[in-house]
Formats: C-alpha cells, structure tokens, sequence
C-alpha cells in the first residue's frame, strides 16, 4: 500500500512565522478599525480606545502569571492520590 | 404522536430493552430509540398532562412548556449524538446508561412538581456512574465512587428540602421558590452542587475525566445542564447567583491553564461556562433567561464536539495528557478541524454558536449595568478563549510533534463530530432557528458592528498574548502533574485530619476483638472441661460394669425371691 506523503505544513518554522505575521497584521486592523464603528457603550470603559483589545491582552498576561504562582503552591506528583 | 406519554418513559423503558438486541440491530434501535423520543416531543402540544394523585399532593409528571421545551429538545439531540459517537463500541452499557441517563434529565426537565423531580434526579445520578465504572480501571472506579456519593447526596438533600418546602408553604409544585425559608435553602443547595457552584464543583472535574470517550461526551450533557434549567425554574432572579456566576467563570480558568489533562481542562471550561448561564439566571430579565436557555443549548454542542475530538485522540492513542501529545493534525486531521471548529465556538467567534448566545448573557449584563461583574465576564471570555479555543488544539494537534501516528477517529465518531460541528456552525450562521425556540419573545441582533469588533478584538489580542508568552517562553509548559482543588478535602486532608479518630476507632476495634476472642477462649474452656471430649458430663463409660451391677442385683433379687 502507498503511503499518502505526510502533511507537515504547520513543523515548517516559516509557515508559524506566516501566521504570527498574519496574526500581527489582524490585530492591527483590528484597533484601526476602531474609528470605524459607532460605539453604544453601557459603561464608561468601553469609551476608550481599543478598551476590549487591551483588556484581552493583559488580562490574559495576569491570568497566566497567576496561574503560574498557583503551581507552586498547587502542583503535586501524578499519582498524589494514589 | 400519543398525548401525554412522556417521552422520558420512552427513552428509559426502551433503554432496558438495549441488551436484549443482538448487533447490528442493537445499533439501529439505540439511534432510533432517541429519535422516536424527539419526535414525540417535537410534535407534542404544551400542557401539563400525566397527573397523578398521591395521599394529598397532586404530581405532574410531564409539564412541557416554553423553558422545559428546549431543555428536552437539546437534551435529546445530546442522546441522539452521544449513541451515534459510541456505536462503534459493542460495550451495551453506553447505550443503556447512556440512553436512562438521558431519559432521566429530560423526565426532571418536564418534571411539574418536586417530588418527580426528586426521582429523576436520582435517576440521572444513579444511572449516569455506569458511563464512568465502564472505563474499567480502578481509579474509574474510585471516582465514580466519590461522583455517586455526591450526586446521591444532592438528591438526599433535595428531598429534605421538598419536605420542608411543602410542610412550610403546603405546594409540592415546581415552580418559584425563594431563600428565606430553610426548605428553599436546601433545595438551592441541592441545584448548586449538581451545577458545581464554587466550592461545590470539584466532582466534575474529578470524575468527568476518568470516564470513557464516549461516557465523558454523555455527562457532558445532562446533569449541569438539568441544574441550570432547575435555577432557571426555581430561583431565576435570585441576586446571589449573580455573584456565584462571575466567581463561577473566574476561578476554573486558571486551573484550565495549568491542567495537563485535556479533558480535565475541558471540565475546568466547562464549569466556566456554566458561570454565564447561572449569571443569566441571576439576572431573571428575559433577555437573561433566553440568553441562558440559548447559552446551555449552544454550550451542549460545542462542549459534546470537543470532548468527542479529545475522545478520539484518547481511544487513539491512549492518553489525553497534553505533555504527552503533539503533532496530531498529521494523523487526525478531520478530528482536528472538528475540534477547532469547537474551540471557536465555545470562544464565542462570530459566526460561531457560541457568539450568538454569549453575547445575548453579556448584554442583559451590560442592561443592568452591573460593572463589576461585566469586566469579569469579559475577562472569562477572553480566558476561555486563552484555555479552551488554543490550549487544546495547540498541545493536541500541533505544539511540538510527540511523534504519536495513529489512526483517524472511526467513522461513527466522525459522523457524530461532522454533525455536532454543523449544528454549531448553522446556529452561528442562522441563530434565528433557535432564537424561535428561546422562552421568550426575542428582540436582540447579535450581528452588530459593535459586537462584532469588541469580541475579535478581545479574542484576538488574547491570542496576540498566547503567541508572546510562548515566543517568549513565559507560557508555562504542559506537565505531568496532579493539582490540587477542593477534592483535596476529602480525598486526603480529611482522611489525615481524621487520622486520630479512625486509629482510635481502630484501636478500639482491636481492643474489643481481642476481649472478644479471650472471652471465646475461656467460654469453649470451660465447654471443653464438662462437655469436651473426655470431660465429665461426655465421658463413655465402660457398660460392662452396668451390666454386671444388673446381673448382680437381679441375682440378689432372685436370691431374695427364693429364700
């Protein structure tokens, strides 16, 4: 039987840096895009320019640093309860 | 159509009958069993009907109406996907569980009063163990275990709070209920720990994950979901659930990251979204209410899809650990596009199921302008997005290539994936199909501008900081680890705490076996000293000397006779 040729597209090193290019590129657009729109914000925070980008972004930053603290205190072997 | 036959008693009597089916007959009837049971209730009028008398109560078996509609109707397309997913597997437990489990929830969904609620309720714990037990190892076991004593014990304290309930107001109805008196109490109770509220939530995370593929996709389904439809009948408006929402979507996101276990990650993301739907209830407007009928129906799909793909990965390869997958997409590229498709809808993309009802939860949020709890709605969104939507396709099917070639999922698992992953795209696409369903009138467009741009702006700087944190190795790697959560309490630090009573206890045990054998000794002494054999009551004696003492006294009598 012939084997069908493995796709390996995303091991490629150049193809990962077309998407963190494509990536980049989106995100950009996307904080251009925030003159572009008209805003019926309920709370004053959403007034601020690109307020939901920047939120995204840094909450997620805490929130992996957080959860990086965490382990110290809550990693335990694998078979802990064993 | 027959009106007033539940289509519960359908699915859980027609269950029985599963084993009695040789294969392949078995395959078709469990498909058609589900679907016949859809039918019938698709097609039947709204109403209460099956009533029964009981001493004086009245019980309303089978109420079906705006709210319990669509809780029956997703709850059914769940049975319908789980058996199609499983049936590549001959094992007739999955069916049969599967199939009474599925009939339970809805039976407690169309439940009129408390009391068929309460059996149902059981029912669904009861049966649903079985989809855990059939993985068949020993940590299966003990944690189906610890899952039935809880489930168990939501209905025991359920049924403490109905008796109350109705001994302080005399309605035994399902309807709305409060806080103030203790029966309203306990019956919250018992709903929050079948919806993992904060503190109350680690059994699902603890058992979700020992069971099968296809007994993790089942469970997914019903009992949190059967929850949030009780609170949405019992308590909708009840401010407290407001706040345990938002803890609710917070915190299991940060044990979502550190996970190792995809499918324990997935039972963390679930949890997280169990928050949005018990903030909706919370809330009570019927935006809210519709926004958390259509979240747990979308929610149903998407989260069926994903533990379906990384049960596929499991029967695959054998694990779903993520430090020891990688590199998938080569070998399991429809399964990985499914699980993608998914993770986006679960993150809420638009054009993805979970936007459109996402968005409707946020917005009845923004409507009460609740700051506070908003930002931590927006910052669970973007969270879940981080965990579930590239967490587990990357450390599944990309990341670093762990060398594992398997093959493609079955086709049964492929069918029951490419089915889900269509319904979650088509509601994305079309919500107004299921907006026509939603307990009330709907008056909302997901599809504005301003929605739109928010949310990929959100997801996509959340994946901005994924991509820098790994670029800069800050993401912290998959490792083979155990966390702790509130299952620690019981599985350990209780059984240390009570180290010195059950040593004690032990001790004392000991003691008294010891009292009781020394006394054993000295009773069967002294039993062998008089009735032993040779003691003096058993001895044999020589009946010679009997004879002879006869023999002589008869010749003494003879001799008297004569003289």
């Amino acid at each position: 039987m012939k084997e069908k040729p493995e796709n390996t597209w995303f091991d490629k090193p150049a193809n990962v840096k077309k998407i963190i290019f494509a990536l980049c590129v989106i995100c950009a657009l996307l904080l251009v895009a925030e003159f572009f729109y008209h805003k019926h914000a309920y709370f004053a925070v959403e007034e601020w320019f690109g307020f939901y980008a920047f939120y995204g972004f840094i909450m997620c930053v805490l929130l992996v640093l957080a959860a990086k603290v965490m382990r110290v205190f809550l990693m335990r072997d694998e078979d802990y309860y064993d | 159509m027959i009106e007033g036959l539940n289509p519960a008693l359908i699915l859980i009597i027609g269950a029985l009958l599963v084993p009695l089916f040789p294969q392949p007959w078995r395959r078709v009837y469990v498909i058609a069993l589900p679907l016949v049971s859809m039918l019938q209730l698709v097609l039947h009028p709204f109403g209460t009907f099956a009533e029964a008398s009981m001493y004086d109560v009245t019980l309303e078996t089978f109420r079906i109406d705006n709210l319990s509609f669509i809780f029956g109707l997703i709850f059914h397309i769940a049975a319908v996907l789980g058996v199609i997913y499983a049936i590549h597997d001959d094992d007739p437990i999955h069916p049969t569980a599967g199939l009474i489990y599925a009939g339970a929830a809805i039976g407690a969904a169309f439940a009129g009063d408390l009391i068929t609620l309460f059996v149902y309720w059981e029912l669904t714990a009861a049966s649903s163990v079985f989809l855990i037990w059939a993985r068949r190892t020993e940590s299966a076991f003990k944690a189906g275990m610890r899952y039935l004593v809880i489930q168990i014990g939501s209905g025991v304290i359920l049924l403490a709070g109905v008796v109350l309930h109705y001994r302080e107001t005399g309605f035994i109805s399902f309807n709305e209920m409060n806080l103030e008196s203790i029966g309203g109490k306990l019956i919250f109770l018992a709903f929050g720990i079948k919806c993992a509220f904060p503190f109350l939530h680690n059994w699902l995370q603890d058992s979700y994950p020992e069971a099968t593929a296809s007994g993790t996709v089942l469970l997914s389904a019903f009992t949190t979901k059967l929850a949030v439809y009780a609170l949405a009948r019992g308590y909708a408006g009840t401010d407290m659930l407001i706040w345990i929402g938002a803890l609710m979507t917070a915190f299991p996101i940060f044990f979502a990251v550190i996970e190792n276990d995809l499918r324990r990650v997935l039972a963390y993301s679930l949890n997280n979204q169990l928050g949005f739907m018990v903030v909706a209830v919370g809330i009570g407007t019927p935006l809210a209410l519709n926004g958390a009928a259509a979240h747990a129906f979308c929610h149903i799909l998407y989260k069926a899809l994903l533990f379906m793909s990384m049960g596929a990965v499991l029967l695959r390869t054998g694990t779903c650990k993520g430090s020891e997958l990688g590199g998938l997409y080569k070998s399991m590229p429809f399964t990985t596009v499914c699980c993608i498709i998914g993770a986006a809808s679960i993150s809420a993309f638009p054009l993805f199921s979970g936007f459109v009802s996402k968005s409707m939860i946020v917005s009845a949020v923004a409507g009460e302008h609740l700051t506070f709890v908003w930002l931590m709605l927006i910052f669970a969104s973007a969270g879940v997005f981080h965990h579930s939507g590239i967490k587990i396709p990357y450390f599944a099917f990309f990341a670093h290539d762990s060398g594992i070639r398997c093959e493609e999922a079955p086709l049964s698992m492929r069918v029951a994936m490419g089915i889900s992953a269509a319904l979650c795209i088509g509601i994305g696409v079309f919500p107004g199909a299921l907006y026509a369903i939603l307990p009330y009138p709907v008056d909302y467009v997901p599809y504005t501008a301003a929605h739109v741009i928010t949310q990929l702006q959100l997801l996509m700087y959340s994946a901005l900081a994924f991509t820098v944190m790994m670029l800069w190795k800050i993401y912290p790697p998959e490792l083979r680890s155990t966390n702790l959560d509130t299952d620690w309490l019981y599985r350990k630090g209780a059984t240390e705490a009570l180290l010195p009573v059950t040593a004690l206890a032990s001790q004392t045990t000991k003691d008294l076996f010891t009292t009781l054998a020394k006394l054993k000794e000295k009773t069967l002494g002294l039993f062998e000293k008089t009735v032993g054999p040779g003691a003096w009551l058993s001895r044999s004696v020589d009946s010679s000397g009997m004879v002879a003492l006869t023999m002589g006294s008869l010749l003494v009598f003879l001799l008297l006779y004569l003289l």
